[in-house]
């Protein structure tokens, strides 16, 4: 057992480093042979280290008739290989003071474990052995399954405005693959196979395709020598052709309605935008990004003040946007009407609220406000290391380099109000939208919707 | 004990004094990182609210910051954001306060204080802020009780603690919370929000004379509440076992079992806690997700977790799983609960969760938040300085036997409250 003594040093240099020179250590980045990469941020503010191993591969990979492969395979990646049985990998973790998990998302699937530095290595030793050897037992898969079904049910059946937001991409969407759920539709689950997740694997799971970080009290050096120790010796296979599947022009507004079991209606609006591609030329994701920070930056942003506490419209009312995207990005406007007042009333102050940004603009003394709060953010951000690591992830995943995070900043530091304006102009247009609307349904004799067919297992 | 318990030696170099407004003051100086965190906590919990205003206690937290001496709602708002400042808040049975994170540069870090002081020691709780949330707050609470998780909740809490206020619903009921004034807001912060039971934490970049500094005008003027700081009654144990059933139209059935588990104080708590970790707190190696998930397959999350409190907070068994599957998933969580509860854990399973909880020590202290929240609990809770060292101490030295005695004298497996919210088969549901 790791001895106590040992574990008092070791904290103790979080608790008294008192010396400024932690300011932002650079990032050492290495590419393996087989084209595996490496970024390491060192952060020696606690003797703990965050492994994330991501692969880039999500759901937008899947194709019609197995959607969810993606996420079905993370669940299969904690069911053993011939060295580490089914459990053990998060058994060895656990005993090494760490905790694990992993996630998938459109665009990528992450693996992590956050340690204490000196157990980095048994991270990296059992990542590298589930990169190739995972062994996919028919009888792990048919639980794992079901398991995968329960987290449907949980996230998304019964929440009615999850569904909401499953049926608006699903809408907004005709070609691109962002229309379909991660967790993918559950007659997909259903007849979901062993093979489906070991083809999916095959396909995608090489060290070419994989990015290693790693934050935390580590030295570069040592991290790329463990890696190349690890992960060295496996060779590269060629990436299946990823086509574009770009999504037609849309030709108008649509819109869709989810009737279900609620009190309050929802209403969630999408407009297409442009996503983050070039951080330095680009300037509409940033202008965008302020826009939705003018919207629904703070308590102080317009969407809080007039819908929700001036004119109790809306019980709550959020904008966001996410630049960081492989395919098509989106902004979203949402909000809830307070009791009495509808989903007619609310989605009207919205689209009042965006015409009023089209039409007057937005003022300098908002955008200051905004990047005061950018500012800050950028050192608050620094607390944690799990999110720099998962920042990193997010950016390397689309092929933007963490590099230009600084860069980044700067650049949303430099919009203008006509910018905001011009933007809100371009995209605020019924041609780019999206809308999905809660129509709320008494929960006296609400039956659930009976499964499409009778639930089978694999094998 | 090898190691003293002076603060030289601590883990966190913890620095704490009492300001002369009779505060309690913890912080612990790191220059890392630019920022400051911030909180003042009082014990103006839900567990201090009466049941025909049940509600009040929340929202006294929730118009803390409708504006204060001259500030409307909406100059705090804009204030705040003006500098970057992060507002936060807590909310519990026991604990009400509010926290701020700011850059510690002198100009931000005044400007939060001065905020956040103001809101805390002499709130306007305007009526018409009142009325907006009484409205919005009712909705929501209508929304939620349309939701399984909600309704179970809310089911095992009633029959867990009965006529204990820890039973009342945090944020009051639809038909109490239309009640609430003014009046019983300012009379709550009044007699709740006292500078004597007060509980500052401060982590980041400043120095203790700052710190000192900040405390004071932080818990200055605050109300003077005389006599006695209030209590919450003791939580009486569970006479007999309770079982419901609630049907709901959802895929998925909602179950929870527990009872009243564990004070703060307790002295079994460690033990209980490494225990639970071996049951059903350690994530995927835990005894009830191996069961329940891997390897029947019943549920994507299926743990257990005490929650201690001032006075016993609960032990609780939660869990999801298709509605004609609540029968089995029960029938194993139970089995698996009697099972622990009469064998205790294994010597492998005790030596890995000790391993996990002792090795893992660092991870629980790698960032200003982390510390910060420690700070704010050991203030509120009174407990030692070196309670975290104290903790790995004496997680390395709990037994398998006083894991197993501890078990049997704070849960009782024929003495607990099921609910299961499910739309199919009750009688299955209703099966031992």
């Amino acid at each position: 057992m790791t001895s106590y003594k040992h574990l008092v040093l070791a904290a103790l240099s979080l608790a008294l480093s008192a010396s400024p020179c932690l300011a932002a250590t650079d990032t050492a980045e290495h590419k393996l042979g087989n084209g595996m990469r490496v970024i390491v941020k060192p952060d020696r503010r606690a003797p703990v280290a965050v492994m994330m191993l991501l692969y880039q591969v999500g759901s937008v990979d899947e194709v019609n008739g197995v959607t969810g492969v993606a996420h079905v395979l993370e669940h299969m990646m904690f069911k053993g290989t011939a060295a580490t049985p089914a459990g053990e990998y998060s058994r060895a973790i656990a005993v090494a003071g760490g905790r694990d998990n992993a996630f998938t998302s459109n665009d990528y699937t992450g693996y992590f474990a956050v340690l204490q530095k000196s157990q980095l290595e048994l991270a990296l030793r059992l990542e590298a052995d589930r990169m190739t050897n995972l062994t996919f037992s028919p009888e792990e898969f048919a639980k794992e399954i079901k398991v995968v079904m329960e987290e449907r049910r949980l996230r998304t059946d019964d929440r009615p405005r999850s569904q909401v937001y499953e049926q608006l991409m699903a809408t907004a969407l005709t070609a691109h693959p962002y229309r379909r759920p991660i967790i993918g539709w559950m007659n997909d689950l259903e007849n979901m196979r062993v093979d489906d997740a070991r083809n999916f694997y095959r396909s995608w799971y090489t060290p070419n395709n994989a990015t290693l970080i790693v934050v935390g009290d580590v030295e570069p050096e040592g991290v790329t020598a463990l890696a190349e120790k690890y992960f060295g010796a496996i060779p590269s296979r060629e990436l299946p052709e990823r086509k574009p599947q770009d999504e037609p022009p849309q030709l108008g507004a649509k819109r869709v309605t989810v009737r279900a079991p609620a009190e309050l209606p929802y209403v969630l609006m999408a407009f297409r935008t442009p996503a983050l591609r070039d951080p330095e030329r680009d300037w509409e994701p940033y202008a965008l990004e302020m826009l939705a920070a003018v919207l629904d930056g703070s308590e102080a942003a317009r969407l809080s003040r007039t819908l929700v506490r001036e004119e109790r419209i809306a019980s709550s009312a959020d904008a966001s946007y996410d630049s960081i995207a492989r395919g098509p990005g989106f902004f979203y406007l949402g909000a809830i009407p307070t009791p009495g007042r509808s989903a007619a009333d609310v989605e009207q102050a919205l689209r009042r609220e965006m015409a009023k940004i089209v039409e007057e603009g937005v003022s300098e003394e908002e955008l200051d406000r905004i990047k005061a709060q950018a500012v800050a953010a950028h050192v608050f951000q620094r607390d944690s290391m799990f999110f720099q690591a998962r920042q990193i992830a997010s950016l390397e995943s689309v092929g933007i380099s963490h590099r230009t995070l600084d860069l980044q900043l700067a650049k949303l530091r430099e919009v203008t109000p006509e910018q905001v304006q011009e933007v809100a102009r371009n995209y605020f247009r019924d041609d780019a939208l999206t809308i999905a609307t809660l129509d709320p349904q008494p929960l006296e004799g609400a039956r659930r919707a009976k499964p499409s067919l009778p639930v089978r297992h694999a094998q | 004990m090898l190691l003293a318990a002076g603060p030289a030696l601590a883990i966190l170099p913890i620095q704490h004094w009492q300001a002369a407004s009779g505060a309690r003051v913890y912080f612990v100086e790191n220059h890392d990182l630019q920022m400051l965190d911030v909180s003042v906590e009082f014990p103006a919990g839900s567990g201090y609210d009466r049941r025909a205003k049940s509600g009040v206690a929340s929202m006294t937290q929730r118009l803390l910051t409708s504006g204060a001496e001259g500030m409307s709602e909406e100059d705090v708002a804009r204030q705040l954001a003006d500098i970057g400042a992060q507002l936060g808040g807590r909310f519990d049975a026991d604990r009400a306060g509010l926290s701020v994170r700011t850059l510690s540069g002198e100009a931000e870090r005044r400007r939060a204080i001065d905020i956040l002081a103001r809101s805390l020691r002499a709130p306007s709780f305007p009526v018409e802020v009142l009325n907006r949330e009484k409205v919005r707050l009712v909705g929501s609470l209508k929304e939620a009780d349309t939701k399984p998780d909600t309704i179970v909740s809310r089911t095992f809490y009633r029959l867990a603690y009965r006529e204990h206020p820890y039973a009342l619903r945090s944020s009051g009921e639809v038909e109490s919370v239309g009640g609430i004034t003014r009046e019983d807001l300012l009379a709550f912060h009044r007699s709740h929000y006292g500078a004597r039971y007060a509980v500052v934490a401060l982590i980041g970049d400043v120095t203790r004379a700052q710190a000192e500094e900040i405390a004071e005008e932080l818990t200055r003027g605050l109300p003077e509440a005389g006599g006695q700081e209030p209590e919450l009654p003791p939580v009486d144990p569970l006479a007999q076992a309770a079982t419901r059933t609630v049907p709901h139209h959802a895929a998925q059935a909602h179950i929870l079992i527990g009872a009243p588990g564990v004070s703060r104080a307790d002295s079994d708590y460690i033990a209980l806690y490494v225990g639970n970790h071996v049951l059903g707190g350690g994530g995927f190696v835990s005894r009830i997700t191996e069961e329940v998930r891997q390897k029947r397959g019943l549920a994507y999350s299926a743990s257990s977790y005490f929650y201690p409190l001032q006075r016993k907070g609960p032990f609780v068994i939660s869990m999801q799983t298709r509605s004609d599957q609540a029968g089995e998933a029960l029938k194993v969580a139970r089995a698996t609960l009697a099972t622990f509860v009469k064998d205790g854990p294994t010597a492998e399973e005790l030596e890995a969760a000790k391993r996990n909880i002792v090795g893992g020590f660092p991870l629980r202290i790698d960032s200003n938040r982390k510390i910060h929240e420690y700070l704010a609990l050991i203030g509120f809770y009174r407990l030692p300085l070196d309670y975290l060292e104290d903790f790995v101490r004496r997680v390395e030295r709990v037994s398998a036997a006083e894991i197993r005695d501890a078990f049997r004298r704070h849960v009782a497996p024929a003495r607990m409250v099921t609910v299961v919210v499910a739309g199919d088969s009750p009688k299955q549901v209703d099966a031992r």
